[in-house]
């Protein structure tokens, strides 16, 4: 043990458990081609995952300990369209508009690393659209749940206290999370527009140096929160 | 290096890591105040853990003195008493030893020990500190808001930590949950450096079964509490809002005080779930990186290598993925179902094969080693010692018939002084011994440390072996006074007298300890780069204390584990990690 050599990393294939083995088993990285910065969100990510999963722990709990029965979600998440009465209608929309952003985000991600600077910068300025239209119908959401239907965190007119409760914690919670992604992604879009990448302009805050594998780091969040919102929608307005 | 016929650098691959930007600031206030040296960061974060520290140890003393001496001391009233005891919990578990050993050990050793200049984001790690430094004044500040802290105890279940009635169930609730959510924050972003710093960032040559175990304990410490802390978020912000908002997550229909509350319908049971998700593995974030420096320090000053290295890591593994499985072997007398019981004891009993596969490592480590019984090296067997004596009386509460009857009793409160107390901060004590030398360049005072050393060990076992007696007797834990109970003999207040009177001793000793950090900070003999004769990268660098970048020029080139003491053959009796496999002997030299 004492005086091993670290194996050539040639000598290793390239696929396989074996390849996973000989990533562990060596100096340096762990994890091969892997930045920081992206190994960090990853981690971070699954720091976060933990946190959805309590607060939908959390909910699951409570609906099955209240003793009240449960609001009929698709009847109150229901949009009234031209006389016609269509259930989750809403929800549908903002769903098909986030994951469509996760779409313009990856192209972002191909074209920062392909160092085309304007598109790449123009796809994540969409995405931060497709964001804040999102969280701008979720203020709409919220708006006609408390203002016309009487929706409180504390109770509510349809059923169990805690619907109101866990609606505006974790869709609140979430909604946070999209919105400060919107803020990022607007803070790289710039940077990546103006050239700051290319120029090695150092950072604001940091002091330091950009790289297109921030666009990548940031594509991964975005992409987590959609994944959130998925489980959100199938657990809050599906269940 | 002259006269050596191969080439050295062949045994590591070529570099992978990319040289980091490092931000060398000219000011004083660049240097140590807004530091990115993660160095400085460790030192910020030492001296903040260790002074709330300080505040929640005056804290036992005064709980010790109204338990000792009851109906003496006026300004001790019963609410008071609780909101000690909560602060000194709270302070002690999370404030003190998480952010010590976490953000003052792993910030100082990681970046050191894996051979890199610094943690990979450091100023990430920088505002890392500044958010706990947030979370420390946030919860001194709940000291002198209307009502006081909390009194709800460490645990802060509900209902009752926010119903009137309760000390403190205004502000000191509120700016407890707070001030924990600032924590939590802020310890992720220095969690984030660590791993990534000890994944993507070692030297060449460091694999990951070459670091030392230190950096093991302290990385498997660190995912537990990424993985862990979150529970721990969520149940706050619910509190909160139950609090705030008047919801209804934890608080169930409820009368206080002949009124009906508007609560309807929530769990406390869930509160202790989610908390005690957070609070298992807690308990092995403290325990890890205690874990790894003594083995460390075992080593080290046994001059023989580490019993067992694999077989450490993987127990470390094992422990941490286990203590996922544990949480309500807190909860058994909380009403939830039984059978989850019978799961969580088998878990809990589990857990104790690993743990007690490193203890018997530790023993196997010392045993025909060349002992060299320096400050570091007692600490070191007084861990053990004590960690064996806490972890048989955990055999006793993981078993659902055997706590019961000893829940909420003081053999709790021993048990958990013993494991989760005493022994942390005897390794912290020894780890410091051991590390001073190098983050000062000087060595502290030896009859000091000795007499530190027997006075805090004896101390602690004339405080925590009288209180199993206490447990077994029925004494709850948690009173404020104990009256005229019939099942309680008039001795055990004898008992407590004389625990008080230890307690106030060992506290009081600990002002030798500060004497000499600061005494030798000064005046102490000066250490040179390697005083204990140690084989880990931060014995090697070029600067004692460490400049900004750890290593000078170059970056080591690691060729061995962290473990040749007594090598046979070798001229030293210890060959650091980044000296080449062909210069272990100066024969071996000549020769060529």
């Amino acid at each position: 043990m004492s005086t091993q050599v670290p194996g050539n990393p040639e000598d290793f294939p390239n696929d396989g458990l074996e390849s996973l083995v000989a990533d562990w088993a060596s100096d340096q990285k762990t994890f091969k081609n892997v930045s920081w910065g992206k190994a960090m969100m990853w981690i971070f990510l699954l720091s976060d995952t933990f946190i959805f999963t309590s607060f939908l722990t959390g909910y699951m709990t409570v609906r099955m300990s209240t003793t009240v029965p449960w609001p009929n979600s698709s009847e109150v998440f229901a949009l009234t369209i031209a006389g016609n009465h269509i259930p989750l209608l809403l929800i549908a929309i903002m769903t098909f508009i986030l994951i469509s952003s996760s779409g313009t985000m990856a192209m972002a991600v191909k074209f920062g690393y392909e160092k085309n600077r304007k598109v790449c910068g123009i796809l994540m300025l969409i995405t931060a659209a497709f964001g804040a239209s999102f969280v701008g119908m979720q203020i709409f959401e919220w708006t006609k749940l408390i203002v016309e239907e009487g929706v409180r965190p504390w109770g509510n007119p349809m059923g169990a206290a805690q619907f109101g409760s866990t609606f505006f914690m974790i869709t609140g919670f979430h909604g946070v999370h999209v919105s400060i992604g919107v803020i990022f992604l607007v803070i790289v879009a710039v940077k990546v527009l103006r050239g700051s990448i290319e120029l090695g302009r150092p950072g604001f805050l940091t002091g330091r140096k950009g790289n297109y594998g921030m666009v990548e780091t940031m594509g991964l969040y975005w992409h987590f929160v959609d994944l959130v919102w998925v489980f959100i929608f199938a657990f809050f307005y599906l269940w | 290096m002259t006269g050596v016929a191969h080439d050295e650098t062949a045994y590591a691959p070529p570099s992978e890591v990319p040289e980091e930007e490092l931000y060398h600031p000219k000011t004083f206030i660049g240097k140590y105040i807004w530091s990115q040296d993660a160095k400085v960061i460790a030192i910020q974060y030492s001296l903040t853990a260790i002074g709330i520290g300080i505040v929640a140890l005056v804290l036992s003393g005064i709980m010790r003195l109204q338990l000792g001496f009851p109906d003496t001391f006026s300004f001790i009233d019963p609410s008071a008493y609780l909101q000690y005891v909560t602060m000194h919990g709270m302070i002690m578990v999370v404030y003190l030893l998480t952010a010590l050993f976490l953000g003052g050990f792993g910030n100082y050793l990681i970046p050191l020990m894996c051979g890199a200049r610094d943690m990979v984001f450091p100023y990430l790690n920088m505002l890392s500190y500044w958010v706990y430094l947030l979370a420390v004044l946030i919860l001194v500040a709940s000291f002198f808001v209307p009502g006081g802290t909390t009194g709800s105890g460490w645990t802060l279940y509900p209902p009752q930590s926010i119903l009137q009635g309760t000390p403190g169930s205004n502000w000191g609730i509120i700016l407890m949950l707070v001030s924990l959510a600032f924590f939590i924050i802020g310890f992720t972003m220095g969690g984030l450096n660590y791993i990534v710093t000890v994944l993507q960032a070692r030297a060449r040559g460091m694999t990951l079964m070459r670091l030392p175990l230190t950096v093991w304990g302290i990385f498997m410490a660190t995912i537990l509490a990424l993985l862990a802390f979150p529970a721990l978020f969520v149940s706050a912000i619910m509190m909160l809002l139950d609090h705030t908002l008047g919801t209804s997550f934890f608080m169930p229909a409820i009368m206080s005080m002949g009124e009906q509350l508007d609560y309807e319908g929530g769990s406390p049971v869930l509160f202790q779930h989610l908390f005690w998700f957070f609070g298992h593995p807690e308990v092995y974030i403290v325990a890890l990186p205690a874990f790894g420096i003594v083995s460390d320090l075992i080593s080290i000053h046994a001059r023989k290598n580490i019993f067992g290295y694999r077989m450490m890591v993987w127990a470390i593994i094992a422990i941490g993925a286990l203590s996922f499985v544990v949480w309500a072997h807190h909860m058994y007398v909380s009403g939830m179902n039984p059978l989850f019981g019978f799961f969580f004891a088998t878990t809990t009993l589990i857990i104790a094969i690993p743990t007690a596969l490193k203890v018997y490592n530790w023993v196997l480590t010392l045993w025909r080693g060349n002992i060299r019984l320096t400050v570091p090296m007692l600490f070191a067997i007084g861990f053990v010692f004590t960690f064996i004596n806490g972890g048989l009386t955990g055999l006793f509460l993981g078993n659902v018939v055997v706590d019961v009857p000893l829940s909420d009793t003081y053999f709790v409160v021993a048990h958990f002084h013993m494991v989760m107390a005493v022994s942390p901060v005897l390794v912290i004590f020894g780890a410091i011994y051991h590390w001073y030398p190098k983050i000062t360049g000087r060595m502290l005072n030896d009859t000091l440390g000795k007499f530190h050393f027997w006075a805090t060990f004896l101390g602690t076992y004339a405080i925590y072996y009288p209180m199993h007696y206490l447990g077994f007797l029925g004494v709850p834990r948690r009173y404020y006074a104990m009256g005229n109970t019939d099942f309680i003999p008039e001795s055990a207040q004898a008992v407590n007298a004389s625990i008080t009177i230890a307690a106030l001793f060992v506290g009081v000793i600990q002002l030798v300890f500060f004497y000499n950090l600061i005494v030798s900070y000064f005046r102490g003999k000066a250490s040179g780069g390697n005083p204990w004769e140690a084989t880990t990268l931060e014995w090697q660098t070029p600067d004692t204390p460490p400049k900004h970048g750890n290593f000078g020029a170059e970056l080591p080139i690691v060729y061995r584990w962290a473990y040749d003491y007594s090598v046979p053959g070798a001229d030293l009796d210890y060959i650091p990690q980044n000296q080449p496999p062909k210069q272990t002997s100066q024969r071996d030299e000549d020769a060529q």
